[in-house]
């Protein structure tokens, strides 16, 4: 029998058994290949029919056919769907690039070892060539495709407990991702990466076990209807401990710091992704969290908006003065990165249906233009040689093409009208204005400011790799930018555009899952109806 | 007391918080075996926290094998605490690998410095300001000094109507500058 929930768990399944064929199939690069795209492909696939499918109303697979308060149920709603859609094309572009790259560097095996590795202390030279032979590398399909497992089960994760699954799944996949080839550069980013990880999953891992000793259940449904009951200084610790979880997963600036360190050292397709989509599922599960669980207007909802709030402030503002003052500019799109997430945590904090809305559509463009960028930069590295803003040059009259590909996603992250950026924080500047407080008046102009802060920094990288005077070496450099890598690229940049093009239909569809995520009782009834989810229970678990 | 009702035993809620402080305590060491060490305490005190969620322990959760009139222990809780014992066994294996790759490279397993804390220290070791001018670099004058060359090039040529000076390139950008730079010296 066939019905919208049978393609739930395929964004999950599919990656997962790919990634078990691809690890046996480690000898065959080619069958690798096939394999992994053709996974990512399904992904792609059924996330744009869940896309259609969800419009019409949630939809509610339960997994082995236990009921949901004791089974696992995963969720599709319009927002799900749209970040499973979004993240389903970046990774299958980044997996096509990386593709390209390990094709280029001459050898299968070494898929993405190549730069980075190049990029790195001379000194490691001739032992990274003996290295290169022993490494297992092979990895790197199968670690990608669990990533991309782990991604797809946060979004479509309809209890707390397997949204912690989920994040550990994709955690796990980053960890290996980010110390690929263990070179002594990625050991010291991935240390502190790995460790900041791990206290963020114990801290979610401990809301989980309050939320389950509070109410006697973990899934989201049932949580947002017991969760009223609960006395309300449990409530906001609950909602603490999770924002504290989410906060340092989506780079939240006190819990920021992690961030610009580790990336910068990943191969160019390992930190595009990363910072594409890893900080996001934090953010996704932020909005889900809190739009669900403490919808605006509860007790004591208010506090923790205001905080919220001053924290979107301060990432958007420290996060940007630390990007105008790097000089190599991965560590600038990184800091942009931690950066930009201030402006979803202030569409969130302002909790209306126009302010999630635009938070949703600034997810979206988000994700699409910074791993277009981190890209883009991957292929500067190649014909430049380097990242670093002072021995680049020229790159616009030697490398036009690559010239524009920066140019177009930059603009639209600086948010240049008409672009989607611009679209998007637009939306977030009326919805602030609309609030009218002092403090969302505060954020407003900061936010205004962050964004010709974000142009100041582009433009000066821009100046210095694109329009300064080309030194010896860049001129010299037979380097050029692999086609097959510059394709990937050029279609996410591609992408960033058609969001600006079709930015009435994608608001509009964002303006409607805002609508049932502040309203809330969609995502209930729907898994009532079809998860088997008794109608108003009052029975709570930890009293029995 | 009250609220100790649905737990097992104080003993176990007091073993979450030794776990957490020990831990804790841990995690901020410098070595990652140490981390790694205050990870594991720290996860099993969360894990052993979900157990606790769980409420009073009772008969073994099988239907149709318990006694009815005994309660069951919740199953879910422990479901939850089996999986999160799996991937606490995963990290851990993990870290274990990357401490070892760290002493391996540097004979060592400390946490090492980020690259900007060591920019800084590197600065303030030589005494030297954090941004340099990139132009002052170049020729050993300041942006202000140059605009202010610049600027007087400007007046000297109109006064002689000779065309602008060598740096025509310098002068569309300078010009701009020369106006606050030119005033000052």
């Amino acid at each position: 029998m066939w019905s919208a929930a049978t393609l739930l768990p395929l964004p999950v399944l599919v990656p997962l058994f790919a990634a078990g064929l691809t690890l046996a199939l480690h000898r065959h690069p080619r069958a690798q290949r096939v394999i992994a795209v053709t996974a990512l492909a399904v992904v792609v696939a059924t996330a744009a029919v869940l896309v259609g499918l969800a419009d019409r109303g949630p939809v509610v697979a339960v997994i082995g056919d236990w009921q949901v308060p004791v089974g696992i149920d995963l969720v599709a709603d319009r927002l799900s769907a749209l970040m499973l859609l979004v993240s389903g094309v970046v990774l299958l572009c980044v997996l096509l690039y990386s593709m390209a790259q390990g094709g280029a560097d001459g050898s299968d095996d070494v898929e993405v070892v190549g730069d980075g590795d190049r990029a790195t202390d001379a000194a490691g030279d001739a032992d990274l060539a003996e290295r290169r032979d022993v490494l297992p590398v092979a990895i790197f399909h199968p670690t990608f495709l669990v990533l991309a497992a782990g991604v797809a089960n946060a979004f479509l994760a309809g209890d707390l407990f397997n949204l912690y699954v989920g994040f550990e799944i994709l955690l796990a996949a980053s960890y290996v991702l980010l110390t690929l080839g263990g070179t002594g550069d990625r050991i010291r980013a991935g240390s502190v990466y790995v460790v900041v990880a791990l206290v963020s999953s114990v801290v979610f891992l401990m809301a989980v076990g309050l939320a389950y000793s509070a109410t006697g259940t973990v899934n989201l449904a049932q949580l947002a209807e017991r969760l009223p009951d609960v006395d309300p200084a449990v409530r906001l610790g609950i909602q603490l401990l999770l924002l504290l979880g989410f906060g340092i997963k989506a780079a939240i600036f006190p819990l920021s710091a992690w961030l610009p360190d580790s990336y910068p050292t990943a191969p160019a397709p390992v930190t595009a992704v990363f910072a594409g989509l890893l900080t996001k599922v934090g953010v996704y599960a932020v909005i889900r969290t809190q739009t669900l669980l403490f919808p605006a207007g509860g007790a004591g909802n208010g506090r923790v908006d205001e905080v919220l709030m001053v924290l979107a402030l301060l990432t958007m503002l420290v996060g940007i003065l630390g990007a105008v003052a790097q000089d190599d500019i991965k560590r600038l799109l990184s800091f942009t990165l931690v950066s930009h997430i201030g402006y979803m945590i202030f569409g969130v904090a302002l909790a209306g249906s126009a302010s999630t809305a635009a938070a949703i559509f600034y997810v979206v463009h988000h994700i699409t233009v910074q791993t277009a960028l981190f890209l883009v930069v991957g292929l500067i590295e190649r014909r430049g040689g380097t990242t670093s803003l002072d021995r680049l040059g020229g790159l616009a009259r030697v490398a036009p093409g690559l010239a524009i590909l920066f140019f177009v996603p930059a603009m639209n992250l600086a948010g240049i009208p008409p672009l989607s950026g611009f679209l998007g924080k637009v939306g977030l500047l009326e919805a602030g204005v609309r609030n009218g407080s002092g403090l969302a008046w505060v954020l407003v102009a900061g936010s205004v400011l962050t964004s010709l802060l974000t142009l100041y920094a582009l433009v000066k990288a821009w100046n210095k790799a694109f329009w300064q005077e080309a030194p010896p070496e860049v001129v010299a450099s037979s380097a050029r930018v692999p086609l097959g890598m510059a394709l990937p690229a050029a279609a996410l940049v591609g992408v960033g555009l058609a969001l600006t093009v079709f930015a009435g239909p994608i608001y509009g569809y964002a303006q409607r899952a805002a609508d049932s995520l502040t309203d809330g009782h969609t995502y209930q009834q729907a898994v009532r109806d079809d998860g088997g989810l008794p109608p108003g229970d009052d029975v709570a678990g930890a009293d029995e | 007391m009250v609220v100790l009702d649905n737990v097992p035993s104080f003993a176990l809620v007091l073993a979450v918080g030794v776990l957490f402080a020990t831990g804790v305590y841990l995690l901020l060491e410098r070595s990652l075996t140490r981390v790694l060490l205050g990870f594991v305490l720290v996860g099993n005190g969360a894990n052993l926290a979900l157990l606790v969620a769980g409420g009073r322990a009772g008969a073994a959760p099988i239907l149709g094998a318990a006694d009815p009139a005994v309660q069951i222990s919740d199953p879910l809780a422990q479901a939850m605490v089996l999986t999160s014992i799996v991937i606490t066994l995963a990290l851990t294996a993990f870290v274990l690998a990357m401490a070892y790759r760290s002493w391996q490279l540097n004979g060592h397993d400390e946490v090492q410095d980020d690259d900007e804390d060591r920019r800084i220290a590197r600065l303030a070791a030589r005494n030297e300001a954090v941004w340099t001018d990139v132009d002052a670099a170049e020729t050993g004058e300041t942006l202000d000094e140059e605009a202010a060359e610049v600027h007087d090039d400007i007046e000297e040529s109109l006064a002689t109507s000779a065309p602008a000076a060598s740096a025509a390139g310098e002068a569309s950008a300078g010009a701009a500058g020369a106006a606050e730079g030119g005033d000052r010296p």
